[in-house]
């Protein structure tokens, strides 16, 4: 029996060890990889031998890199900001108001969040050129809004829904609007759920490349994902792992840092949209 | 006016009051879909039965099905049948797409399960592997690709190195560019990308049933494996249901992952992927407009037969 609970523990404990090897190991290898140069890239390590920050000099070094880091980040913030400000209203009203055809509206919502971005990628690039915006970041701003409007509504809506309704009773009691309720009322209690959701929705903006790829032409323009995807070195045959991975590094240590920070708000943010019981 | 009419009156000119704010609120969102969404879609598949060319956006001829598909008659009596759907590379992209997509989503959901009970036992340094886990989760998807294509070089990579070791390859093999593996190593990085995410949507199901259950179970002595296809699974099922559907539509439309991990192979090319060539590179923006709509219309399609025939309630009211 004990022998039994032991073997049991140890074979647990060891499925642990080999979940958190496998899920952080490909990283830590990037990270090993991105301090070498010359033919220490072609030697397998698996620690860290020397602080070469020949790499990193060389990513950051290179203009287009950083332009594309600030090309990213001015995209993804203004894309959440604008969701989230269309967003809060759209929730409110799908969340706390009762009219014909909400249960369908959300469904279609829930539809475009979907969608294979493909399809409507040819009718977007008319768009984006019919509006003058081709490669520029208001090209991306514009098609982003694809996945991160339906995105803040949906979460936003589910966060609202379980909002004591005697709050709002009380509000409308006291003679509340309905902006009022949402701005002085609702926002305060909000701001949480608010975080959550443009985090989730700014980890998509950042991540994202078809249209990043298709809407943009010169490299200046270009976003984090497609510069890393697009770095090629001095011929086809000579791929520049130690700066792709520098660059890789570099991109993604802000992304692990917040998620770390947000864990908990994220995997309720990342289960509000279906499972509900 | 009476008294006794004013509170039904009041009543309604507040539900009126709400319902025209209703309005206004879901008016900004509505008319901003409709622009990304809506309109673009309509207009790919306006472009699907055009010749539109991707220099002469507004020069296209309407063609009807030609794009799809074309029956021709030569002189010679011999008939030639042309457009996307005779069309072996699009056949190959779909049988590409449906076998990523059900081999990655079915890998996906039995290692996120098994993930979601490690982390549903209690045990010292439960937060700390979930952290562990959400990694994968928060690195970009291009940056994952060229992580593990890396990893999976054919000359320096760490995997054939360690497979080496452990004498399971006895050569190294070039795991992107060869057509017999490329399937293989993007079915790994996808896995590898996602397994956490149905991880995380398994565990908040897992979470969701009563401990007592379980306790009942083990007075009466069922053995675990018993338990969880008997309790656990029924129990979790609709939280499955929706992260299985959530994950398909992801695979369905994989683009960034193979478009970076394995570039121009056949044996990978998945609809998104060939649409956009057709649209972008090899300046066939009809051709390619009728790919996509197809790939729209199978998706479409197969969304409907999923919640029709697992009764998924995805819009979560009927629980209120």
């Amino acid at each position: 029996m004990t022998a039994m609970d032991i073997f049991k523990r140890t074979m647990f404990y060891f499925a642990v060890v080999v979940i958190v090897v496998v899920a952080v190991f490909p990283f830590y290898y990037a990270v090993i990889t991105s301090f070498k140069t010359g033919t220490a890239l072609f030697r397998v390590d698996y620690l860290i031998t020397k602080l070469d920050w020949t790499n990193y000099a060389a990513v950051l070094g290179g203009r287009n890199f950083i332009r594309s880091i600030f090309n990213s980040v001015f995209i993804a913030t203004t894309t959440v900001a604008f969701a989230l400000l269309l967003a809060v209203t759209a929730s409110y009203a799908l969340a706390r108001v009762r009219f014909r055809g909400r249960g369908l509206l959300l469904m279609v919502i829930l539809a475009v969040s979907m969608f294979p971005q493909i399809a409507v990628l040819a009718g977007l690039f008319e768009l984006v050129r019919f509006l003058g915006i081709y490669n520029t970041p208001y090209a991306m701003i514009l098609s982003y809004t694809i996945f991160t409007l339906p995105f803040t509504v949906w979460v936003l809506t589910t966060f609202m829904r379980d909002l004591p309704i005697e709050i709002e009773e009380a509000a409308i009691v006291d003679g509340a609007t309905p902006w009022v309720i949402i701005t002085k009322v609702f926002m305060p209690l909000l701001w949480p759920a608010l975080v959550t959701t443009g985090l989730l929705a700014f980890i998509g903006a950042w991540n994202e490349f078809l249209f990043a790829l298709t809407f943009t032409a010169s490299e200046t323009q270009r976003t984090v994902p497609v510069a890393i995807g697009l770095l090629s070195g001095a011929s086809q045959q000579e791929i520049p792992w130690g700066p792709i991975m520098a660059a890789s590094v570099i991109v993604t240590v802000p992304l692990i840092v917040l998620v770390l920070i947000f864990q908990r708000k994220i995997v309720a943010g990342l289960t509000a949209g279906g499972v509900k019981g | 006016m009476t008294t006794s009419l004013t509170p039904p009156r009041r009543e309604r000119s507040l539900q009126d009051q709400r319902a025209r704010a209703a309005f206004w609120f879901l008016a900004p969102m509505l008319v901003m879909l409709f622009c990304v969404a809506a309109w673009p879609l309509f207009r790919s598949i306006y472009f699907s039965f055009t010749d539109t060319t991707l220099s002469n956006l507004y020069g296209g001829k309407w063609i009807g099905f030609d794009n799809y598909l074309s029956r021709r008659e030569l002189s010679s009596g011999r008939v030639l049948w042309r457009g996307t759907l005779v069309d072996p590379a699009w056949w190959n992209a779909f049988w590409n797409t449906v076998r990523f997509s059900v081999v990655s989503v079915t890998i996906e959901t039995i290692l996120g399960m098994l993930v979601a009970l490690v982390l549903n036992a209690e045990f010292k340094g439960r937060g700390f592997v979930r952290a562990a886990i959400l990694v994968p989760w928060a690195i970009p998807t291009i940056v994952s690709a060229k992580m593990w294509g890396w990893m999976l070089n054919d000359q320096f990579g760490i995997i054939n190195d360690i497979l080496l070791n452990l004498h399971i390859i006895d050569q190294k093999v070039a795991w992107a560019a060869n057509i017999n593996t490329a399937m293989f190593a993007v079915l790994i990085v996808d896995v590898w990308k996602t397994t956490p995410f149905m991880a995380l949507l398994c565990l908040a199901g897992l979470q969701m049933i009563p401990r007592d259950i379980y306790e009942a179970a083990k007075i009466d002595g069922v053995h675990p494996v018993r338990v969880f296809f008997k309790i656990t699974l029924p129990l979790v099922r609709p939280a499955l249901m929706v992260a299985v559907i959530f994950r398909i539509l992801d695979a369905l439309r994989i683009f960034d992952l193979i478009y970076v991990l394995t570039p121009n192979s056949d044996a990978t090319k998945t609809m998104s992927i060939i649409a956009r060539q057709n649209l972008i590179e090899f300046d066939k923006f009809a051709y390619g407009s009728a790919q996509s709509t197809l790939l729209f219309l199978i998706i479409a399609i197969f969304v409907m037969l999923y919640i029709w025939i697992g009764r998924v309630d995805l819009s979560g009211e009927s629980g209120k």
